[in-house]
């Protein structure tokens, strides 16, 4: 079985990217075929990097509270770029309250700060291996 | 030792004896007077008891007028000092206007475009009397420039104005992330301001060297002293080539630390840290002036110790970190309000961080008497381990790394930076590391939202700041505006000190962005090193 590939992105200019290196470096350790963007991407380049890298998943690092903008966005461009099928994750810190609208965007799941590394890397390979089945 | 005792090992790798008595100390370095070379136990003979340390909350949200308005709240309540936060669209050079400052214009701290929004921030404000500290790095210069400018129109001349930059552009580019240019030009940009201030501005801090954020990247204490202390060496000399004495500008050099951790460890770093620089500073420098040896420093803040997980124990450990502060002789203190995790402090989470200092200084005795923990054997101790340990680090860096500059533009201090965040993080999730509310005493049934009132994003506050821009833009006079943007790209190239061009540039009304378009121009954009 080819590993899953993840992107794991920094959009925008918040440059504090410990949440993202270190999750980033649990998932590789994990198994798991990770690119890491490296900092203030804009969404267009996230979606090309992605497309480019063929990866299964976007993982997005934000800190700086512009998450709910950010999330649509990127979703907005991966639906006009046919990547529907690229399963979104978003971490970083995200208070409860803006959870249930980030899913409502299209946001497949929200891994808030201090989640768990193993919580991560198993929800992506159920939902991953889910897409496969229907597939 | 009885076998079932726990093993304590401090995080910065010094094993710890269950006690420690007067065979510990012989034959170590004495620690001295305070006041006195090698500053172990203070800068200052009589520290606090003279004069408590200043207190200096983070604040600065939305518009320029909102952000002024909580300065005036802050100095209402005894706050002394402001410590300004910039959005991230300013902290990169972005005017309001720029489509890559979409979704963050006021965010994070005040929208800066113009001059007018900076004298619109300090309006009413007596700069004269209030120390101001600027949190801004890779465009520190211009806004340097803009602020010096304010307090002209104060009627503060350049020869005495007061205040601090943060402008320590090497740390961002191990932790922060808000670089912009090549690692060289950011080098010059800062060794630029620390001249013009020598020079001219001698009263203002212009660089405070931050450890703080390369802990909050996961660095030890030790490697936090240690890496900031490389920082600050390579700042000094760098301004030495430009014919200055070391006495003519080091005092004004600053730094910035972090306070979460081990109590004991975080007061022996900063005893061993202020002696390890004044020996820096003589032996290595030749500095005779004893204020040029001496490290100051602001302390308090530590982010990466408090926690989602029951918020209001934040405010706990932000007093904790408020007393750690104190007994290390801190100059200045910024607590971690408690609901820093998720946005800029709200005026009650601010009021609160301000209180506990106050409490602190004027209920527990403080300010009494000098370190009051010199002289404790494990103290004592502790504080000689950190020093060498700091030494060693130091020698590491320019032994396997080629020196800090090499470092950080090749990545390997990021790279070790990110790994040893990752074991951290894999050991608070194990629960190796104890974490209050995270992997002890857990309770499953805290949510957030009734607990930390967040301050919410507006977006009618980027089209009011796009307003008054275009508005400046189209009143100014467009040749001078140009001719001052020119100036700023010949001076890049020739590498004349950029800080006079700055000054007209932002007298002439040019925007920061327009001012940051044209560095970018000469100095191009740091590539970012692959994380292995």
């Amino acid at each position: 079985m080819t590993p899953i590939r993840v992107l794991v992105a920094k959009p925008g200019l918040d440059g504090h990217d410990r949440g993202a290196k270190v999750v980033a470096l649990a998932l590789r350790d994990a198994g798991f075929e990770v690119i890491y963007t490296g900092l203030h991407q804009t969404v267009e380049q996230i979606v090309e990097a992605a497309s480019q890298e063929d990866v299964d998943v976007i993982g997005l690092s934000i800190l700086s509270g512009a998450h709910l903008p950010i999330a649509q966005k990127l979703m907005a461009r991966l639906r006009e770029a046919g990547m529907e099928r690229v399963l979104v994750l978003v971490g970083g810190n995200i208070p409860e309250c803006d959870h249930a609208p980030l899913r409502e965007l299209g946001v497949a799941g929200v891994f808030a700060t201090g989640s768990s590394f193993e919580a991560i890397a198993a929800f992506i390979r159920a939902r991953v291996s889910e897409m496969e089945a229907a597939r | 030792m009885p076998n079932n005792l726990r093993e304590v090992i401090l995080e910065s790798g010094i094993p710890v004896k269950p006690t420690y008595g007067p065979e510990d100390v012989a034959g170590l370095e004495a620690s001295g007077p305070p006041g006195e070379f090698p500053f172990t136990r203070g800068i200052h003979p009589l520290m606090y008891r003279a004069r408590p340390w200043t207190m200096r909350q983070y604040a600065g949200f939305g518009t320029p007028a909102e952000t002024n308005e909580r300065f005036k709240f802050l100095i209402a309540n005894g706050q002394n000092a402001l410590n300004v936060a910039f959005d991230l669209p300013t902290q990169m050079g972005l005017d309001s206007a720029d489509p890559l400052a979409e979704g963050e214009v006021g965010r994070v701290g005040m929208a800066v475009d113009t001059l007018a929004d900076m004298e619109l921030a300090f309006d009413g404000i007596p700069i004269d009397k209030i120390s101001v500290s600027l949190t801004v790095n890779a465009v520190a210069a211009p806004l340097m420039a803009m602020y010096f400018v304010v307090a002209e129109k104060h009627g503060v001349p350049l020869a005495e104005v007061r205040g601090t930059a943060q402008n320590d552009i090497l740390k961002e580019y191990i932790g922060r992330g808000a670089w912009i240019f090549p690692v060289e030009h950011g080098l010059r940009l800062v060794t630029d301001t620390l001249e013009f201030c020598a020079r001219h501005a001698p009263k203002y801090y212009p660089v405070s060297v931050c450890g703080y954020h390369i802990r909050e990247s996961g660095a030890n204490p030790v490697q936090e002293i240690a890496y900031a202390y490389c920082i600050a060496r390579a700042y000094i000399q760098e301004t030495s080539k430009r014919g200055l004495a070391v006495d003519d500008f080091a005092e004004r050099l600053s730094f910035n630390f972090d306070i979460f951790g081990n109590l004991f460890e975080q007061v022996a770093k900063f005893r061993a840290a202020r002696r390890l620089w004044a020996k820096i500073l003589r032996d290595e420098f030749g500095a005779q002036k004893p204020g040029t040896m001496q490290m100051k420093m602001i302390a308090g803040g530590g982010g990466g110790g408090l926690t989602i997980e029951q918020p209001e124990n934040n405010i706990v450990r932000g007093a904790y970190y408020a007393l750690i502060s104190a007994l290390s002789g801190a100059q200045t203190m910024a607590l971690c309000s408690y609901d820093e995790a998720y946005t800029i402090p709200t005026e009650k989470a601010a009021l609160l961080s301000l209180r506990t200092m106050q409490i602190l200084a004027e209920e527990m005795g403080l300010c009494d008497t000098v370190d009051p923990l010199g002289g404790s054997y494990y103290v004592e101790w502790l504080t000689n381990e950190m020093e060498q340990r700091i030494v060693a680090e130091m020698a590491a860096v320019d032994r396997e790394m080629g020196g800090i500059v090499c470092a950080v533009k090749e990545g390997t201090l990021q790279r070790a930076v990110a790994h040893q965040a990752w074991q951290l993080e894999r050991g608070l999730q194990d629960g190796s590391i104890p974490k209050v509310g995270v992997n002890r005493h857990r309770m499953e049934t805290t949510s957030d939202q009734h607990e930390v009132e967040l301050h919410r994003y507006r977006p009618e506050q980027a089209e009011e700041a796009m307003r008054r821009t275009n508005a400046i833009r189209a009143g100014r006079d467009q040749q001078a505006a140009a001719a001052a943007l020119a100036k700023v790209r010949d001076v890049a190239v020739n590498g004349q000190n950029v800080m006079p061009a700055m000054m007209e540039a932002v007298r002439a009304q040019a925007t920061l962005g327009e001012i940051t378009e044209a560095l970018k121009q000469v100095f191009g954009k740091f590539q970012e090193p692959a994380l292995v």
